[in-house]
C-alpha cells in the first residue's frame, strides 16, 4: 500500500527548499526566489487542502506532529496540576486528568495523552486507555462537580486498548460507568475532539453539553482499517472504508452530531499551533459562558435532549411527517 | 415446562454461522457434537442435554419464555432502520437491511415488549442476533432508550437482553452515540430508582457491552456466553497469542467480579421473578 501521507509530500518538498534558501545570507535574488516559492506553497496547500481526502484526513488527524492534549492544556491554561491513579488498581498515563484555570477560573482538564517518541508512545500506550484510566478520569470528574468546576475534554485516541489486561479489569463496565455517570455529573462538560475519535474510547470522554471538532479531526465506531478488514474482508480498502464511513467534522457537524467546527490552519493543527489554541480557547470561553449560567437540572436535561435526538430512523406510527427523526434521512 | 415450540423456524442469514441445524428432527450440538432429537433439545429450552449448551434462540422465544403465560405487548414495533449515510460496502446497507427483514419478519434488531413477570409489570427488551448480528444501529439505541423510557413513565422494571455483535458499522458515528444515547436514558431510569436487570447472552461484545449491558442494577449471564468488550480475534492480533480457554465467557466474567450471577435458561425466568418482586416490593 502506499504511504498514505504522500499527498503532504510536494508540500514538504517546497517547505524543505525555503528551509534550504533561508541557510544563505540576505540578498536580493535570494528573497525574491523565497517570496516565490512561499506563493507556491501557499497555492499548493491550498489546491490539496482544497480537495482532501476522508482518508487523508484520517492521516492528519493522526499526523505525529499534530498537538496532543498536554499540549492544549499547556497553551490555553494555567496553573495545571495534573492527579494521578483510579485508587483501584493504577495510573493510565494514556489519560491525564487534573485541575487548572481557565482565562482564571478553576476547572477540571481531561484528556487522552498520546507519546511523541517511542519511549513515551509506549509508556503512554498509544493513547489507547485502560479500564484504570477511565476510572480515573471518572475519579476526578466527579470531584470536579463537588468542587462546582467545568470540564474540559480533549478527545485524541485510536480507541480503548484491546488487551488481555484491559478486558479482565472490565474495559466494557468501566466505558459503560463513564457514560452514564457524565450524563449524570451537574457541572458543565466541554468537549473538543482534537485528532482521533476512536469508538467507545473515545466516547468514554465524550458524552456532555458542547462537541466541538476540529477541522481535522476524526470520530468515527471503527478504525477505516478494522472496518475494511471486516465488511472488505481486506485491510487494504481503509480508503475506501474512510469514505464510507463519514467520519470527518463536517459529515458529524452535517449529520447533527456536533456542535462546531473549529478552522484548522491550511496544513493542519501542527502547521500553527499557536492560532489553533487560540481560536479554539475562543470558542470554549465562549461556550463556557453560555453554559454557566444554567441550573444543574437544566444542564442534565438539556444533555439529556442533546444526545436523546442523536439517530436516524424511520417511524410510521409518527405519520410520515415525522418520518425522518434527526438528520433527516432518506428513505431506505 | 415453560419453553414453547418455535411457532415457526428462522432462517438463519447466510452470513451468520448457522448455530442451529434444523434438518427437522435432529439437532446437532455446536458444542459437544452430539446429535439429538429437535424435541429433546427444545423441551430442554433449547440447552443441549449433554454439555448444557445454550443455543441461540430468537428474541421472541426469550419474550414467550420469561413472561408471564408468555404474553406480552409489543412497542415500537414500527421503528425501523434509514440508511442516513447511503453505506455500501459488497452491498447496499439498504438492501441488507431488507433482506434481514424478510428473514426475521422485524424491522431491526430488537423488540421491545410490555408483560407482567410474576405479576409485576416490567418492560423487556430482547435483541435479535439473527438480524445482522444484533448490531446497534440508531433503532436498537433509539428503542432501548423507549423501553428505558417507558420503564421510568410506569415505574416498570426494566430487563434488556443482550445479544450482540456490537455497533452496526453500517451506521458509523451515528451507532456510536446510540451508546450513550442509551446510558443517559439509564442514568435517568437508575435515578428515578426503577430497577434495571441486564441479561447477556451469547454473544454481548463491542459497544453493547460497554453500555447498557454493563450497567444493569443486576448484571446476569447465560452460562459460557462470550461477554467482552474487544472481540477474541482483535485481542490476539494485539497480544500476538492465543487467548486462554474460557477467556471471555461468562464464568470468567462472574470471577472477575463483571457479572453477579450466572444463570442457567432454565432458571432465568424464576431468577428475574425473583428479582423484580423484591426489587418493588411485590410478594412472590
Ligand atoms: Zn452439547
Amino acid at each position: 500500500m502506499k504511504d498514505p501521507r504522500d499527498f503532504e509530500r510536494p508540500i514538504q518538498e517546497i517547505e524543505a527548499q525555503i528551509e534550504n534558501l533561508a541557510l544563505f545570507g540576505e540578498d536580493k535574488s535570494r528573497d525574491k526566489e523565497m517570496a516565490a516559492l512561499r506563493k507556491k506553497l501557499e497555492k499548493l496547500r491550498r489546491e490539496v487542502f482544497a480537495k482532501l481526502t476522508p482518508w487523508q484526513t484520517v492521516q492528519l488527524a493522526r499526523h505525529p506532529k499534530r498537538p496532543y492534549s498536554l499540549d492544549y492544556i499547556q497553551a490555553m491554561f494555567t496553573d495545571w496540576q495534573e492527579l494521578r491513579g483510579d485508587r483501584r488498581f493504577a495510573d493510565d498515563p494514556a489519560i491525564v486528568a487534573g485541575f487548572a484555570r481557565f482565562r482564571g477560573r478553576p476547572v477540571c482538564v481531561v484528556g487522552h495523552q498520546k507519546g511523541r517518541d517511542t519511549k513515551q508512545k509506549i509508556y503512554r500506550n498509544f493513547g489507547m486507555p485502560k479500564p484504570e484510566g477511565y476510572r480515573k478520569a471518572l475519579r476526578i470528574m466527579k470531584m470536579a462537580e463537588k468542587f462546582r468546576m467545568p470540564i474540559f475534554t480533549f478527545i485524541d485516541t485510536p480507541g480503548a486498548y484491546p488487551g488481555m489486561d484491559a478486558e479482565e479489569r472490565g474495559q466494557a463496565e468501566a466505558i459503560a460507568v463513564n457514560l452514564e455517570a457524565m450524563a449524570r455529573l451537574r457541572t458543565p462538560i466541554l468537549i473538543t475532539v482534537t485528532g482521533e475519535g476512536g469508538s467507545g474510547g473515545a466516547l468514554a470522554l465524550g458524552i456532555g453539553d458542547r462537541i466541538n471538532m476540529l477541522q481535522f479531526s476524526i470520530y468515527s465506531v471503527i478504525s477505516p482499517e478494522g472496518c475494511a478488514a471486516i465488511l472488505w474482508k481486506d485491510a487494504a480498502q481503509a480508503e475506501t472504508a474512510a469514505s464510507a464511513l463519514k467520519l470527518t467534522a463536517q459529515d458529524l457537524l452535517r449529520l447533527g452530531l456536533i456542535d462546531r467546527v473549529i478552522e484548522e490552519p491550511l496544513g493542519g493543527a501542527h502547521v500553527d499551533p499557536a492560532a489553533v489554541f487560540q481560536a479554539l480557547e475562543g470558542v470554549l470561553a465562549e461556550e463556557l459562558g453560555e453554559l454557566s449560567g444554567l441550573e444543574p437540572e437544566d444542564l442534565f436535561e438539556r444533555r439529556y435532549q442533546k444526545f436523546r435526538a442523536m439517530g436516524a430512523y424511520l417511524d410510521a406510527e409518527q405519520g410520515e411527517a415525522a418520518k425522518a427523526k434527526g438528520p433527516a434521512p432518506k428513505p431506505a | 415446562m415453560w419453553f414453547r415450540q418455535k411457532k415457526k423456524p428462522e432462517v438463519p442469514s447466510g452470513e451468520e454461522r448457522a448455530v442451529r441445524v434444523p434438518e427437522g428432527l435432529w439437532t446437532k450440538c455446536e458444542s459437544c457434537g452430539q446429535i439429538m432429537f429437535s424435541q429433546t433439545v427444545a423441551e430442554n429450552g433449547q440447552v443441549c442435554p449433554k454439555c448444557n449448551y445454550h443455543f441461540r434462540i430468537s428474541a421472541r422465544e426469550r419474550l414467550e419464555a420469561l413472561f408471564d403465560e408468555g404474553a406480552y405487548e409489543e412497542f415500537d414495533s414500527e421503528v425501523a432502520p434509514a440508511d442516513p449515510l447511503e453505506f455500501k460496502d459488497s452491498k447496499r446497507y439498504a438492501d441488507r437491511i431488507i433482506q434481514y427483514q424478510r428473514q426475521t419478519g422485524l424491522k431491526d434488531a430488537v423488540i421491545n415488549a410490555r408483560g407482567t413477570m410474576g405479576g409485576v409489570p416490567v418492560i423487556i427488551s430482547a435483541m435479535e442476533y439473527a438480524f445482522m448480528g444484533g448490531s446497534m444501529g440508531s433503532v436498537v439505541g433509539e428503542k432501548i432508550t423507549r423501553a428505558a423510557e417507558e420503564a421510568l413513565r410506569r415505574r416498570a422494571p426494566l430487563v434488556v437482553i443482550s445479544c450482540s455483535g456490537g455497533a452496526r458499522m453500517q451506521e458509523s458515528v451515528l451507532s456510536l452515540m446510540q451508546m450513550g444515547k442509551v446510558a443517559a436514558a439509564l442514568a435517568r431510569l437508575h435515578e428515578g430508582r426503577v430497577p434495571y436487570i441486564s441479561v447477556m447472552t451469547d454473544p454481548t461484545t463491542g459497544g453493547v457491552t460497554a453500555s447498557f449491558a454493563m450497567l444493569g442494577d443486576v448484571n446476569l449471564a447465560e452460562p459460557k456466553a462470550l461477554i467482552g468488550f474487544a472481540g477474541p480475534r482483535v485481542i490476539e492480533q494485539t497480544i500476538r497469542q492465543t487467548l486462554p480457554e474460557g477467556f471471555q465467557r461468562s464464568e470468567f466474567l462472574l470471577e472477575k467480579g463483571m457479572i453477579d450471577m450466572v444463570v442457567h435458561r432454565s432458571q432465568m425466568r424464576a431468577t428475574l421473578v425473583s428479582l423484580v418482586q423484591k426489587f418493588t416490593g411485590k410478594t412472590g
